[in-house]
């Protein structure tokens, strides 16, 4: 196949386009610029794209001796994830600017260019397994990126190669270095990419400007405190919310209000839900039929767990068989069949509208 | 391997290397006072000379510098430093948009850090920079430290009349700095017939090493020095100098400058075939610059080898990827140190609109080009246009 190779110049996509080239494939590196304002120099594990991971990545192209090139794509990304990012923050919602990015650059810009240029498919470093146009987990528990991936529809998925998924992320090390990679060593980016200073509260208060409101407590109904934009909150957070309450019991972050700037507080017993309702699903396969038995991951790193689903007015309704804590509208919930021989099968997945206790979603 | 990106970098020629190789294998400092170190001066100083008759200075006018960007900066900073010592009131700076980002990135070094003013001048549609735009940029001159505008265009091919921008700066007692390094070898280039202050010009764009340059400086002509040091170069510039490339570089000049009407000619008519069969194949290719035939102060008005041109709805940096995917090697505008593919600023500052900008792609040929790179190109250019339109603008509608 004739392949782009999408390298971020870490370790995992250089070892994916070195598999890649030799299983024989006819390959291409590609790194994406997506900052508008491009750090020279990388810092830590925050962030990436700056010159010098586009560096990183032209070095390893360079040993592995196939062409390189930068492709501008920061317009898109500013557009379709990082504005997308600040708007779901201003409506309530917790956004996945990772999976944000895999829906909307990495696998339909970049695609659909490369697919335009006469390319076959976009290999990247994601940790996913990815055979018969089945998206499964990789064997790496801890490493899996399944879940970031599950927005990719069947279309999306058969212009996509995951070399990684059936090797644990020590083995991908391991690679790099037996290939003598500088890269072999870089700390694993862990940030949000257009966030360097990992501070997202000061960069959404940069964007989004002050909007105080009020903290009110779901028990008592009693304002508690107040605080300076609902941006920096996410349904269950428990730390930083600044509130003074009778009791000494720690409270949660139930609900928020942007129109009115509230945002509701309440126990730990206050927080469980066990039904969800989503948007408009994708699939990574057949549409499922109904009611359909399986496992819903309802964050990133977060557990899978038994639900029923069914469908309601284009939405899905998501029976969880157990409660569940801080569940966020604008998160992924993403549908797995369990299988613990091959990897869990990515069905599907839709955005959480809402959820509740099963009477009063 | 079809190698069409000359304005780059040429191929060194083979009597170069040869001169080059030779001087590698010796001992000495032309500083020294010793046997070696008189030996290595002498051939310095024969370069120097052969270098200023081919450029028509005087040997004490030729200053060796590490190369075109290091050139462009002394002179640029240089005689901004020294004139605005001078007297005070000078300190502007009238300067073409189009030029080098060396000359460009100078100029905004000095109005960010320095205190400096700047007059953008008036770019033509097809790139060169006239002598009454200069006067009317100028004024009467009085608070102007430095004028500079390039003698040929490194993307666009442009040829400017130096002359007459000479006498026209001269005319209000403003020296005048032109980067001439695509111009040497190419068109004619006679500094003290043009009347220039300083000029600049490098090796490898000829035929010479890469990291050897010149500028060309009048000895009245008042410039700062940007390294100090021992001062070897009229202390003005210093820096131990590497008779190797100097000596390299004076025989590329030589050869360069004396081989010019017969290669040109050559090169000219491979590039009018390459433009006229892509016309052929792709009929709503646009031709950016001057018109192949132009003609300024009596010699060519665009530069032989180059053919920039724009492929409307298609990407330059797509059209790059996959004529190099084709083993045909070109360029689009300029990269940022990223390596991202960005719009050329000859083609805005001439006045095009940004999809033009960012559709073209630059041929340069030169003296090792053949008839058998034309056909190459013409083999795949209408498939690649047609590819590269596909993927479009990289536009959302695309």
């Amino acid at each position: 196949m004739r392949l782009i190779a999408a390298m971020s110049g870490g370790v995992d996509s250089a070892v994916a386009a070195a598999l890649a080239v030799e299983a024989g494939h006819d390959v291409t590196g590609v790194h994406l610029a997506l900052s508008q304002q491009r750090a020279q120099l990388r810092s830590g594990s925050r962030g990436c794209c700056s010159v010098e991971d586009a560096d990183d990545a032209r070095r390893v192209a360079a040993e592995l001796g196939i062409p390189f090139y930068v492709w501008d794509m920061a317009d898109r990304f500013a557009e379709d994830v990082v504005d997308d990012f600040v708007a779901e923050y201003a409506a309530g919602r917790t956004p996945n600017p990772c999976l944000r990015c895999n829906e909307k650059i990495k696998f339909a810009a970049v695609l659909d260019r490369a697919q335009a240029l006469g390319f076959d498919a976009v290999v990247t470093g994601h940790h996913a397994r990815l055979a018969d146009g089945q998206l499964r987990r990789s064997v790496d528990a801890a490493k899996d990126q399944s879940y970031v991936l599950g927005v990719l529809t069947a279309r999306q998925l058969a212009g996509a190669v995951f070399p990684l998924g059936s090797m644990t992320k020590d083995r991908v090390r391991e690679i790099a270095a037996e290939r003598g990679y500088a890269v072999a060593t870089k700390p694993d980016s862990h940030d949000i990419c257009f966030i360097p200073d990992g501070d997202t509260r000061g960069f959404l208060d940069r964007r989004l400007g002050e909007a105080p409101g009020p903290v009110v407590d779901a028990g008592t109904g009693a304002v508690v405190g107040e605080h300076r934009g609902t941006h920096g909150f996410t349904i269950g957070q428990r730390k930083g919310l600044g509130i003074a309450v009778g009791d000494q019991r720690p409270r949660y972050v139930l609900g928020i209000e942007p129109v009115t700037r509230t945002v509701t507080v309440g126990t730990a017993e206050q927080t469980g839900v066990d039904e969800v309702r989503t948007g408009t699903p994708t699939w990574a396969g057949p549409v499922p039929a109904w009611p359909l038995e399986a496992q819903v991951q309802l964050r990133a790193h977060g557990a899978a767990v038994p639900c029923t689903v069914t469908e309601d007015d284009g939405g899905l309704v998501i029976a969880l068989h157990t409660t569940q804590r801080g569940v966020a509208p604008g998160q992924s919930a993403v549908l797995y069949e369990p299988d613990a021989e091959r990897g869990d099968r990515v069905l599907g997945q839709a955005a959480v509208l809402r959820a509740g206790a099963r009477s009063t979603v | 391997m079809t190698y069409l990106d000359h304005a780059a970098t040429t191929p060194m020629l083979p009597e170069a290397i040869a001169a080059m190789a030779e001087q590698l294998a010796r001992v000495g400092n032309a500083s020294s006072l010793h046997a070696s170190g008189r030996a290595a001066r002498r051939t310095a100083e024969q370069a120097r000379e052969q270098l200023a008759e081919a450029l028509g200075a005087r040997p004490s006018e030729v200053l060796f510098t590490g190369g075109g960007t290091e050139s462009d900066n002394l002179a640029v900073k240089g005689m901004f430093w020294a004139r605005r010592d001078a007297d005070p009131r000078r300190t502007r700076i009238v300067v073409s948009p189009a030029e080098h980002h060396a000359v460009l990135d100078s100029v905004e070094w000095l109005v960010e850090h320095d205190g400096a003013q700047v007059t953008w001048l008036d770019v033509a549609p097809t790139g060169e920079v006239t002598a009454a735009a200069l006067t009317e940029a100028l004024g009467d001159g009085q608070d102007v430290a430095v004028a500079s505008v390039m003698w040929a265009n490194n993307e666009i091919g442009a040829v400017s009349d130096l002359t007459a921008l000479a006498a026209a700066a001269h005319a209000v007692g403003v020296p005048i700095h032109t980067d001439a390094v695509q111009a040497v070898g190419q068109v004619p280039v006679d500094v003290a017939a043009s009347g220039v202050d300083a000029l600049t010009m490098t090796g490898h764009k000829l035929g010479g090493p890469m990291g050897a340059g010149v500028l060309v400086l009048r000895r009245d002509a008042d410039c700062t020095p940007l390294l100090h040091g021992g001062g070897q170069e009229r202390d003005v510039r210093s820096g131990t100098l590497d008779v190797a490339a100097i000596t390299a570089l004076a025989v590329a000049t030589t050869t360069s400058v004396a081989g010019r009407v017969e290669r040109a000619a050559r090169v000219a008519a491979l590039r009018d075939r390459l433009v006229a069969g892509v016309v052929e194949l792709v009929p709503d290719v646009q031709l950016n610059g001057p018109a192949l035939d132009s003609v300024v102060a009596g010699g060519p008005g665009r530069l032989p080898g180059n053919a920039h041109l724009s492929f409307p709805g298609a990407e330059g940096d797509a059209l790059l990827m996959l004529l190099d995917a084709n083993g045909i090697e070109c360029s689009t505008g300029s990269a940022c140190s990223a390596g991202v593919a960005r719009p050329s600023h000859v083609l805005l500052a001439a006045g095009a609109d940004p999809d033009r900008a960012r559709s073209s792609l630059r041929f340069s040929l030169g003296h090792t080009s053949t008839d058998a790179d034309v056909d190459a190109v013409l083999a795949v250019i209408a498939p690649v246009v047609e590819r590269a339109r596909r993927a479009g603008l990289g536009r959302r509608s695309a």
